[in-house]
C-alpha cells in the first residue's frame, strides 16, 4: 500500500495536535507553528490530489483495525483532493495576508489562542471533506461552529461579541436540526456509514415504506445546513459577523467555513441519500426558491450600505444564493455549476476581504465610503486586487465568475422544468445588473482622484503584497484554465457517490 | 418630634434590653445619612428624589423615541413583524412535521428494527475478544469508533479555549470597562470563603470520597458502567466543592493555570499519539503490538485504560476551569 | 395515528420537547431562556436517540456471566452516540453562558433586542 494513502490522516492529526500545542506557546511561536501546519497540509493534499488523478479511482482508508461499518473510515477521490488542496491554499493565503492587521487588532497575550482556533478549524474542514461517516461529520461540524465563534470573538470588541452571540444562536439551531435528522436517518436505516445508508435508502424507496420520515429527515438536514451556511431567510447573522471580525477571520469565515458546510450537503446528497432519490425530492424546489430570493435580496441590501465590509458581506449572501440555486436545479450540470462557483467565490471573496483591509489601513482604519475616497491611489495593489475581485463577482469575461455564470445558464437551459429555466435566466440577468451597480459604485469611490494626499503612514507590508499578487495570479489562472478544472470536477462528481 | 439621642449613649444594659423588648431599637442609626432629619424634611427630600427620577425617565423616553425615528429603523417595524410571523410559522411547521414523522415510525423496542443489524451483532458477540473490554459501549467508543471520541475531546478543548478567551481578565488590549467591573466583583467580599463551618466539615469528609469514587469510575470504565467522561465529571465536581469550601488560596496551592494547561496538553497529545499508532497500524495492515490481556482485569483491553485516564483528566480540568472562569475570570 | 403516537411514547415526548426547546431558542428574548431552550432541545434529541436502542426484556450491554449472545443485550450503538452528544452539548452551553456574562457586564442587560439597540446606538 502506498505511503501517500496515509497523508490525509497525517494531515488531520498534525493539524489538531499542533492546535493543542499552540495553546501553551507564546504568540510568535504559535504563529510559526500554525503557518507550518497549514503549509504541510497544503503539500500533503496536493500530493494526494496528484496521486488520485494519476490512478483515477477513489480510496478508502480505515481508521483503526476494524473495517467499516464497525469502525470509522475516510474516503478520498478527485473532488475531495481538489477541495482539500484549494481550502488549504486559501487558508494559508488568508492567514498570511492578515497577519499585520492581526497584530494591530488583537493583543499579544491573546494571539496564540487565535492560532489555536485557526488550526482546529483547518483540521475540522479537512475532516469534513474526507469523512465517510455521518456522525463523525456532526462532531466536526460542532468543532467548526465553536471555532468560528472563537475566530469572531477574539477581537474583544463589544460589537464582535454581539455579532458572535447572534451567530451562535442561529448556528446552534442548525446543529439541533442536523442532529435530529441524523437520528431519524439512523432509525430508518440502522447504519451510520454513508455508503451503507445509501443502499438501505434505495431499498426503502423501492419498497415505498416509511417515505414520510425519510422526506422529513432529508428536509430537516437540508434546512439545518442551509441555516449554518446563511441561505436567504436565515442570513441575519452574516453581515454583522463579517463586518466586525478581523480581516483574516472574515476571509476564513466567508470562503472556507460556509463552503465546507455546502460541501457536506453535496456529499450527503450524493453519498447518503443517493443522487437519483434526491433529484425527485421536493426539497430541491425549496432550496431553489430560497437561492433565487437570496440572490436578489442580498444584492438589493448591498446597494444600501455605506460600509465597504458590510457591502461585501451582503454580496456573500447573494453569491451563496447562486450556489443553492445551482444545487436546487436538480440536474448533474447544476451541481457542477454550483461546485465550480464554490471555488470561484472562495477565491475572489477572500481576496476582496484582504484587499479591503489593505485599503482601510491607508484610510485611517475605517471602512466607510466617505473615508475611502481615493484609497486605491494610496495602495495601488489593494485597489487592483479589489478591482479584479469585483470583476469576478459581476462576471466580466476572462474571470472565473463569468465561467460559473455560463455554467449556470447552461444548467438552466438543460433543466427539465421550463419554469425553473425562465426564473433562473431572469434572476441571473437581474442580479448581474444589481451586482454591477454596487460594485461599480465601490470602485468609483476608491479610484476617485483626491487632491490632497495627506501623510498616511504607510508601513511596508510585504506579506500582504505577496499574498495579493498570489491571489490575483490564482484568479486569473482559474478564469483562463477553467476547462481543466471543470473536467476534473466532472470526473470527481462522477466517482463521488 | 425631638429624639432623645443624647441620653441613650450611657444607658445601662438592662434598660437597653427593656427598650429592645418593647420594640424601640437601642442602636443609633448614625450610619444612615438621614438620621438627623425631621419628618417634613424627609418628605421634601423624597419629593425631590421622585422629581429627579421622573426627569431621568423622561430623558430615556425621548432617546428611545428619537431612536425609533432613525432613518434606517423606519423600515424595520414591518421587517420585524414579518420576521416574527415567519419565525412562529417555522416553529409550527417543525413541530407538526415531526409529529407526523413519529406517527409513521417503526414500533418501539422491536427486535426486528433495522437498527439491530449486523453492526450491533459484531459489537456484542465479538467485542470482548477484539477489544478486551467487558463494557461493550466503552469498547465501541474507544476502539471501534475512536475517531469520533478524538473529535469530541477536541470539542471540549476548543470550548475551554473559547471561554478562556472571552472571560479571562487581563488579556485585552487596553483597560476596558469589563475588566474593571470584573475586578470589582472579585474584590467583593462575597467571593471569599465565609469559612462556613458546616461546608468545611462536610467537604473535609466528602471530597476525598468523591475523588476516590471518580478515580474508580475512570479506572473501571472498561469493566463496568462508567468511563473517562463520567469519572472526569465526578472529579471536576469534587474540585469545585473543595474550592467552594476552602477558597482560592488553598486551591491555588495545587491547581493553577499551569496545571490546567499541562494536564490538557498531556492528555490530548497522549490520546493523539496512541490513536495515531492504532490507526496507522490498522490501515496499513500491520499487527499491533499492544497486548489485550485477560478480560476482567484492570490492566487489560490494550490502550483503552490509557485513553480513559487521558479523557478523564481533560474533562475534570475543563469542568473546574469553566467554573473558575465564570466566577473569577482568573485561575 | 394517535394510537401509534401513544405506543411510541418515548419518541413522541422527545419530539414535543424538541419543538418546545427549538421555539424557546428562536423566539424568547432573554439570553438565559434561550440557553435553557438550547439545552431542552439537545436533551430531547438524546432521549430520541437513546430510545432507539431499547429492546424489550434485555440487559444493558455489559458482558455479564460470559453470555455473548446478541439476543441477551440491547443495542449499544445509540448509547455511544449519546455519550458523544452530551459532551458537545455541555461545551456549547459553556460558550453561550460565557458570552452572556460578558455581554451583561458590558451592556447591563440580558435582553438580546435591548443589547442590539444599545450596540447600534453606540455605533452611530
Amino acid at each position: 500500500m502506498d505511503v501517500i494513502r496515509n497523508f490525509p490522516f497525517i494531515g488531520i492529526f498534525f493539524c489538531m495536535s499542533s492546535g493543542v500545542v499552540n495553546s501553551v506557546l507564546p504568540g510568535k511561536w504559535a504563529k510559526k507553528v500554525s503557518i507550518t501546519a497549514v503549509t504541510l497540509n497544503l503539500v500533503l493534499s496536493a500530493a494526494v490530489l496528484y496521486y488520485v488523478i494519476v490512478t483515477d479511482q477513489s480510496y478508502v482508508y480505515v481508521m483503526g483495525h476494524h473495517p467499516a461499518p464497525w469502525g470509522n473510515e475516510i474516503r478520498f477521490g478527485i473532488l475531495e483532493g481538489i477541495f482539500a488542496t484549494f481550502f488549504c491554499m486559501i487558508m494559508l493565503l488568508s492567514v498570511l495576508g492578515g497577519i499585520r492587521r492581526l497584530e494591530e487588532d488583537i493583543s499579544e497575550k491573546r494571539s496564540n489562542l487565535f492560532y489555536v482556533m485557526v488550526n482546529l478549524v483547518m483540521a475540522a474542514i479537512l475532516a469534513l471533506v474526507y469523512t465517510n461517516d455521518l456522525f463523525t461529520g456532526y462532531v466536526f461540524v460542532e468543532i467548526m461552529t465553536i471555532g468560528a465563534c472563537g475566530l469572531i470573538v477574539v477581537r474583544g470588541e463589544s460589537r464582535s461579541l454581539v455579532a458572535s452571540v447572534k451567530y451562535m444562536i442561529m448556528s446552534l439551531i442548525g446543529s439541533g436540526l442536523i442532529l435530529i435528522s441524523l437520528s431519524l436517518i439512523y432509525d430508518l436505516t440502522g447504519h451510520l456509514l454513508m455508503s451503507n445508508i445509501q443502499e438501505a435508502i434505495a431499498q426503502l424507496v423501492e419498497s415505498g415504506s416509511y417515505m414520510e420520515p425519510l422526506a422529513t429527515a432529508i428536509a430537516l438536514l437540508s434546512v439545518g445546513i442551509a441555516i449554518k451556511s446563511a441561505l436567504f431567510p436565515f442570513h441575519s447573522w452574516l453581515p454583522d459577523t463579517y463586518t466586525y471580525a478581523t480581516s483574516t477571520s472574515s476571509a476564513i469565515l466567508s470562503s472556507l467555513i460556509s463552503k465546507a458546510y455546502i460541501f457536506l450537503l453535496i456529499k450527503v446528497y450524493y453519498r447518503v441519500i443517493g443522487i437519483q432519490v434526491i433529484f425527485q425530492n421536493k426539497i430541491l424546489h425549496l432550496l431553489f426558491a430560497f437561492g433565487i430570493a437570496g440572490m436578489i435580496m442580498g444584492s438589493i441590501s448591498a446597494i444600501r450600505q455605506n460600509d465597504l465590509k458590510r457591502m461585501i458581506a451582503y454580496s456573500s449572501v447573494a453569491q451563496i444564493g447562486y450556489i443553492y440555486m445551482g444545487i436546487g436545479m436538480g440536474t448533474t450540470i447544476g451541481m457542477l455549476a454550483a461546485v465550480f462557483h464554490m471555488m470561484s467565490h472562495s477565491a475572489s471573496k477572500s481576496m476582496m476581504f484582504i484587499s479591503a483591509s489593505g485599503l482601510s489601513s491607508v484610510s485611517g482604519r475605517s471602512c466607510r465610503f466617505t473615508r475611502l475616497r481615493g484609497a486605491a491611489h494610496r495602495n495601488k495593489l489593494a485597489g487592483f486586487a479589489f478591482l479584479i475581485g469585483s470583476f469576478a463577482m459581476i462576471g466580466i469575461p476572462t474571470t472565473a465568475g463569468f465561467i460559473s455564470k455560463v455554467y449556470f445558464a447552461q444548467a438552466a437551459v438543460q433543466s427539465p422544468s421550463n419554469v425553473k429555466m425562465i426564473i433562473t435566466i431572469i434572476a441571473l440577468g437581474i442580479s448581474t445588473i444589481l451586482n454591477a451597480v454596487y460594485f461599480m459604485r465601490a470602485i468609483i469611490v476608491i479610484y476617485s482622484p483626491v487632491q490632497e494626499q495627506g501623510n498616511h503612514a504607510k508601513r511596508k507590508d510585504t506579506l500582504m503584497t505577496a499574498v495579493l499578487i498570489c491571489f490575483i495570479v490564482f484568479n486569473f489562472a482559474l478564469g483562463l484554465y477553467s476547462d481543466i478544472v471543470v473536467d476534473y470536477m466532472r470526473a470527481g462528481l462522477a466517482m463521488f457517490s | 418630634m425631638k429624639k432623645t439621642n443624647e441620653k441613650r449613649s450611657w444607658d445601662s444594659g438592662w434598660k437597653r434590653f427593656l427598650r429592645w423588648l418593647n420594640g424601640e431599637s437601642p442602636i443609633e442609626y448614625k450610619s444612615s445619612p438621614e438620621w438627623h432629619l425631621t419628618d417634613e424634611e424627609l418628605k421634601e427630600k423624597y419629593q425631590e428624589d421622585m422629581k429627579h427620577a421622573e426627569k431621568v425617565h423622561k430623558e430615556e423616553e425621548n432617546l428611545y423615541r428619537r431612536y425609533q425615528q432613525w432613518p434606517d429603523k423606519k423600515g424595520i417595524p414591518l421587517y420585524e413583524k414579518i420576521y416574527k410571523v415567519f419565525a412562529v410559522a417555522v416553529c409550527l411547521i417543525v413541530m407538526v412535521s415531526l409529529l407526523f414523522t413519529v406517527s409513521g415510525l417503526m414500533e418501539f423496542g422491536n427486535p426486528e428494527n433495522p437498527v439491530n443489524n449486523e453492526v450491533s451483532r459484531r459489537y456484542i458477540e465479538e467485542g470482548l475478544q477484539e477489544t478486551g473490554a467487558v463494557n461493550i459501549v466503552t469498547g465501541m467508543i474507544l476502539d471501534y469508533r475512536a475517531f469520533d471520541t478524538f473529535g469530541e475531546s477536541h470539542v471540549l478543548f476548543i470550548a475551554a479555549t473559547c471561554v478562556f478567551m472571552i472571560l479571562r481578565v487581563g488579556i485585552g488590549k487596553d483597560k476596558n470597562i469589563e475588566d474593571e467591573k470584573a475586578r470589582e466583583q472579585e474584590n467583593d467580599r462575597l467571593y471569599e470563603p465565609k469559612n462556613d463551618k458546616i461546608l468545611q466539615k462536610v467537604a473535609f469528609i466528602v471530597v476525598p470520597i468523591i475523588f476516590i469514587f471518580g478515580i474508580y469510575v475512570i479506572l473501571f470504565g472498561h469493566l463496568g458502567p462508567g468511563g473517562g467522561f463520567s469519572g472526569g465529571a465526578i472529579i471536576g465536581a469534587g474540585l469545585i466543592l473543595y474550592l467552594e469550601a476552602y477558597g482560592f488560596k488553598k486551591t491555588q496551592r495545587f491547581f493553577t493555570l499551569k496545571t490546567f494547561r499541562i494536564v490538557s496538553l498531556t492528555g490530548l497529545l497522549t490520546y493523539a499519539a496512541a490513536k495515531s499508532y492504532s490507526f496507522y497500524t490498522g490501515a496499513n495492515h500491520i499487527e499491533s503490538i499492544i497486548p489485550l490481556g485477560t478480560p476482567g482485569h484492570i490492566l487489560s483491553s490494550g490502550l483503552i485504560l490509557v485513553l480513559n485516564i487521558c479523557v478523564g483528566a481533560v474533562v475534570a480540568c475543563t469542568m473546574y476551569g469553566f467554573y473558575v472562569l465564570f466566577r473569577k475570570g482568573d485561575f | 395515528m394517535a394510537a401509534h403516537l401513544l405506543q411510541n411514547y418515548y419518541e413522541t415526548v422527545a419530539v414535543i420537547l424538541f419543538s418546545i426547546g427549538f421555539t424557546t431558542l428562536l423566539l424568547h428574548r432573554n439570553m438565559i431562556k434561550k440557553i435553557i431552550g438550547l439545552n431542552i432541545m439537545d436533551t430531547a434529541v438524546y432521549l430520541f436517540l437513546a430510545s432507539k436502542g431499547y429492546i424489550e426484556g434485555r440487559m444493558a450491554p455489559i458482558v455479564t456471566g460470559g453470555i455473548q449472545d446478541m439476543e441477551a443485550y440491547i443495542n449499544p450503538i445509540p448509547a455511544g452516540l449519546v455519550l458523544t452528544g452530551i459532551v458537545v452539548s455541555v461545551s456549547v452551553t459553556a460558550v453561550m453562558l460565557a458570552l452572556t456574562i460578558r455581554l451583561y457586564r458590558r451592556y447591563g442587560s440580558l435582553d438580546i433586542d435591548e443589547i442590539t439597540m444599545k450596540a447600534r446606538k453606540e455605533e452611530n
